[in-house]
């Protein structure tokens, strides 16, 4: 494969993706989007965060499901990192704990694809970190 | 912390928190001078000098979630255990400098880790941000940005997940040049 070496190289790379892109079902407005959020504060990171994250973008883009991936900061589940808290369109947020490649998977497969809830889930009685 | 990469995601955190709507995060390397510099700074609230000075301390944070804050505290150890210093410039309403020095060959300095990766992931997380990165070393340096990027493929491309991958690899181009030597345990 070529190397990728200016921002007019990232241009064409995604032009290219976005061919494929029109081929998939997904909402023009966020809130028809998957929201995914990785707790990224300092428990979560010293957990192994960013290697979820990374997991998340890849994966998600792979397997073609439109979805925003963000950060959040702790939420006071530092026993329980990395957290990710997953919002399907139109429904509750659900915060997963102990998040490994392997619960990442499940939530995907599991969750995001089918809406079945994964073992897991840290119950709802947090504040929302904006 | 094993990494400075991770250091940078950390660090950036806290500036992200503080409503900064610009973040400069620059490495520096120099063998000649034996130093990796790391500068982080956003224009966020910024501090006054009493939270400031109580940053380094492990038991003080502004968040109510917990009692401890340990990003800036892990840091401080991480530089000063390879012959470095960490430093806090602050000033409310203007913004928050945090700058790290580390002595490049100390046996106890962390390897760089993922920096490209997390400059990716800094970059599509945080669209409202204007990121800057630059690298430096030996004279040479190159740089990117949220602004750069929103330029050349529009703003909306910034949140698209398919830009991540190429993105890392463009960084890591353009560093490698930078750079002109390769470590060969600082995975890149």
């Amino acid at each position: 494969m070529e190397k990728l070496k200016s921002l007019a190289d990232l241009k064409r790379i995604r032009e290219e993706a976005k061919e494929k892109l029109e081929l998939r079902v997904r909402g023009d407005n966020p809130e028809g989007l998957v929201q995914v959020k990785v707790a990224m504060a300092t428990c979560g990171i010293a957990s192994g965060a960013k290697p979820i994250m990374d997991f998340f973008v890849e994966e998600l883009d792979k397997r073609g499901i439109g979805a925003v991936v963000t950060q959040t900061g702790c939420m006071g589940y530092c026993y329980a990192e990395p957290t990710v808290e997953v919002q399907l369109p139109g429904q509750e947020p659900v915060v997963y704990g102990f998040v490994d490649r392997k619960k990442a998977d499940d939530i995907i497969e599991k969750y995001i694809k089918n809406g079945e809830l994964v073992d897991g889930i840290i119950p709802v009685n947090y504040e929302k970190i904006d | 912390m094993k990494e400075i990469a991770l250091h940078i995601l950390d660090i950036a955190q806290n500036s992200i928190r503080a409503g900064a709507d610009e973040i400069r995060i620059s490495l520096g390397e120099s063998v000649a001078a034996d130093m990796l510099t790391l500068v982080v700074a956003d224009n966020g609230k910024g501090m006054d000098q009493e939270s400031c000075r109580k940053a380094t301390d492990p038991f003080f944070t502004s968040r109510k979630t917990r009692r401890v804050g340990l990003g800036l505290p892990l840091l401080q150890m991480n530089a000063s255990l390879s012959g470095g210093r960490m430093t806090i410039e602050s000033e409310p309403g203007r913004g928050t400098t945090v700058t790290a020095t580390f002595r490049y060959s100390h046996v106890d300095r962390p390897p760089l880790g993922d920096v490209s990766g997390t400059i990716a992931l800094l970059i599509i997380s945080n669209p409202g941000i204007n990121i800057i990165y630059t690298h430096r070393c030996e004279g040479k340096e190159w740089n990117i940005s949220t602004d750069a990027i929103c330029s050349e493929l529009g703003g909306d491309a910034i949140t698209d997940l398919s830009i991540v991958s190429p993105l890392r690899e463009i960084i890591n181009e353009n560093v490698a040049e930078v750079r002109n030597f390769q470590p060969a345990y600082d995975k890149y």
